[in-house]
């Protein structure tokens, strides 16, 4: 009993400052106590969200692709170069019915993949059927077909030949075909054509190849498609997620406090009210902030499943495993994140802690809750509409909408830091004005013993 | 000399909700428009090391009077000196020189009475070799002990009262109020409890208890106030009041004559 406790006496001796902050601690450490040492809490906010979502996710991810294909009745807009008489008929047979154009007039087709108004562009070399039978009769196959080739693969095969003349596969015809992921038309189309193509090189022995040179032929930028991806999917899930980790703790734990009578007990103290208040945000938030990070990670593991789409059929599976890598994001973008998701958590802590603090009993918290949980839910998938943050800086001053631009613009590579910092400033003065107001509430009897 | 509690007029009124039926009052002026008034013009004192009782019916406005002493409300007029601070001016003060006590403030059911007593001694700022002391003292004094590590969850309803009793005394304050003391309570526990109250008295503590039960303020109260309607119709020594008659022959004395004032009113 000699040895004093060495951080409450020294300072405690003339009931100075310090113990401000110490009862501000106790509260903290007892919230998250209270939350921490029970397993069933920790199970069902914490590692259930993440694990349910990865499972649930998983399972969508392979229940869609296996009928994720185009609709029955669209016609494809396929464009091709130097189409082969041997293979039109093959195509137009499985209802691929390709529109013959030149060579000079591909660039402009590509472009229009690129906008998404065609959906494939196959580029054969010249005079493929020639020496396909050239080939298979010299049983050789070192026919070099350079001339068409140059145009429409910018990069490798106009090289090569120069480069390294006399190896085996630079003799190989080549055939490209230009498509866009991030329209399920083209991708469908893409993997329908080679797969026929496939077979057909199946028929003839490997005398060529198809798409060899990696994912250069889809003209949407490997980061683009990814971008494309998270921030039409992630914003929405993330804010659900976060707003649901609140929901799940803030009610019980300021409805729940008045309606147990357990608040009051804490009130006849000399707890000063906007500690409680302070606390209270404090320790919520950092719990909501796991739930949300839990359910978070249970996406991002589950995306290269229910994305994984495009791997289920052939060559793509590496492209697909890269679709989906969250390292396309800087530390600079993860930072960003992190600061806009901490003070979105603020936010809501705050805003569903004042709506518990109105109601008399957790049941009544969690259906006033609800109308702003719509409008949560509701600006959040505004956010599937959009794939580019386009919001002027002004409405960065509007909570939750500041959020879903912001969260767009991150995963869209388009982040602007002011209107980060702008976003995460108004979010932080909010949860001040949430403090000051809950600590009013606290103050006033009309709420603490509402009946 | 001072007192340690001096009332002032005190006031408390509330506006009536239509939800809540209450039970109706001895006179109705006292809900008029709508203004229920709980507390009317109180003035007491209560001096120091003494047990006062504030005796009345239900509805009388007791428990009103007693958290407007433990600044859990403010009053709506006049004002009160706890051990020397005001109610309405040092609300923080007042909380922390007193142990307000009533079977109304509940321990959290997750927690174990031991942790609940150290938490609320960190909250009045009590060190740590302080508060380790009077837990033993008054865990073995009320029979905790045994149940220290047990969740509040998983106690008895006495024994639940009886850790409420440790945990608001966890700073000794020199004065205690206590709403109800024997309220909701087996007789044993209403024993040890009532014992513990004679204790505190004796090592110099000032008491202010709550009680609609004769016989409680008989057994306890060095001096009792009676309130009626929110009002003092009668305050001194059990003697004083009862000028030879028992304390429930007086008190009905008091009630026939304030409700043939009522009727002539
Ligand atoms: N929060 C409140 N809102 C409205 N009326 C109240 C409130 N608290 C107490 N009252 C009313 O004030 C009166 C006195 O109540 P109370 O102080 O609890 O009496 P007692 O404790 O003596 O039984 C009662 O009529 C009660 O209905
Ligand atoms: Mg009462």
């Amino acid at each position: 009993m000699k040895t004093t406790t060495h951080v409450d006496d020294t300072p405690a001796a003339h009931k100075a400052p310090a113990p401000q902050a110490l009862c501000l601690r106790a509260v903290i450490q007892k919230e998250l106590r209270r939350f921490f040492t029970d397993a069933r809490m920790v199970i069902a906010t914490v590692l259930m969200p993440g694990l349910l979502i990865y499972l649930l996710y998983s399972f969508m991810g392979s229940a869609i692709s296996s009928n994720l294909t185009m609709e029955s009745t669209y016609e494809p807009q396929m464009y091709a170069v130097n189409l082969p008489e041997s293979l039109a008929a093959g195509f137009l047979q499985s209802g691929l019915e390709f529109t013959e154009i030149s060579a000079s007039e591909a660039e402009a087709v590509k472009e229009q993949i690129a906008a998404k108004l065609v959906d494939l562009l196959a580029v054969f070399p010249e005079n493929f059927d020639e020496s396909m039978t050239l080939l298979l009769s010299s049983e050789q196959g070192a026919v070099n077909n350079g001339e068409a080739v140059p145009e429409t693969v910018p990069a490798a095969p106009g090289t090569v030949p120069e480069a390294t003349p006399g190896t085996t596969t630079e003799a190989v015809p080549e055939v490209s075909l230009f498509y866009n992921s991030t329209r399920v038309e083209s991708g469908a189309v893409y993997h329908q054509t080679q797969y026929l193509l496939d077979a057909y090189k199946e028929t003839l022995r490997p005398v060529f190849t198809v798409n060899i040179s990696g994912s250069a032929y889809d003209l949407a930028s490997q980061e683009d498609t990814a971008g494309f991806l998270f921030a039409s999917l992630l914003p929405m899930l993330l804010l659900v997620f976060l707003f649901s980790g609140c929901m799940a703790i803030a009610p019980e734990s300021i409805a729940g406090e008045k309606e147990r009578g357990t608040i009051a007990t804490l009130l006849v103290t000399p707890l000063k009210r906007w500690e409680l208040a302070l606390g209270k945000i404090a320790s919520l938030s950092l719990i909501a902030l796991l739930s949300g990070a839990s359910s978070f990670i249970g996406v991002m593991l589950a995306l290269p499943n229910l994305l994984g789409v495009s791997a289920q059929e052939g060559t793509a599976e590496q492209g697909a495993s890269t679709l989906v890598d969250a390292s396309i994001y800087s530390a600079q973008d993860y930072f960003m994140l992190l600061a806009v998701i901490l003070s979105t958590v603020l936010v809501f802590v705050g805003l569903i802690s004042i709506i518990s603090a109105f109601a008399r009993t957790i049941k009544e918290a969690n259906v006033l809750v609800m109308p702003l949980m719509i409008v949560v839910f509701l600006v959040g998938a505004s956010a599937m509409f959009q794939t580019s943050s386009s919001a002027e800086l002004v409405l960065h001053l509007i909570p939750v909408y500041n959020s879903v631009q912001c969260l767009v613009a991150i995963f869209g590579f388009s982040a602007e830091p002011l209107s980060i910092v702008l976003t995460v400033a108004t979010n932080t003065a909010l949860t001040g004005l949430c403090i000051v107001a809950l600590t009013r509430m606290f103050e006033s009897e009309r709420v603490v013993f509402s009946k | 000399m001072s007192y340690a509690i001096e009332a002032h007029g005190l006031t408390k009124t509330f506006k009536a909700s239509r939800k809540t039926g209450e039970e109706p009052r001895i006179t109705s002026s006292h809900a008029a428009g709508g203004i229920i008034t709980a507390v009317d013009n109180l003035s007491f004192s209560v001096e120091h090391g003494e047990i006062y009782g504030l005796l009345g019916p239900n509805g009388a406005g007791k428990t009103t009077t007693m958290r407007m002493l433990a600044t859990l409300i403010k009053p709506s007029n006049g004002d009160a000196t706890v051990l020397g601070h005001s109610i309405v001016e040092e609300p923080e003060r007042v909380r922390a020189s007193l142990g307000f006590l009533t079977s109304e403030l509940k321990l959290e059911d997750f927690f174990t009475p031991s942790y609940l007593f150290d938490f609320f001694a960190r909250l009045h700022r009590v060190d740590a070799a302080q508060a380790a002391r009077q837990k033993q003292l008054l865990f073995s004094r009320l029979g905790i002990e045994d149940f220290a590590n047990t969740k509040v969850s998983k106690l008895s309803t006495g024994m639940k009262q009886k850790t409420s009793i440790a945990v608001s005394l966890a700073h000794d304050p020199g004065l205690i109020i206590f709403d109800e003391p024997t309220n909701g309570l087996d007789i044993l526990t209403a024993r040890v409890v009532t014992d513990y109250l004679e204790e505190l008295r004796h090592e110099g503590k000032t008491i202010v208890l709550s009680t609609h039960i004769f016989s409680l303020a008989d057994k306890l109260c060095d001096r009792i106030g009676i309130i009626m309607d929110g009002q003092m119709v009668a305050e001194g020594t059990l003697a004083s009041i009862g000028l030879g008659k028992p304390l429930e022959e007086a008190f009905f004395d008091l009630y026939e004559a304030r409700q043939a004032e009522a009727v002539l009113v």
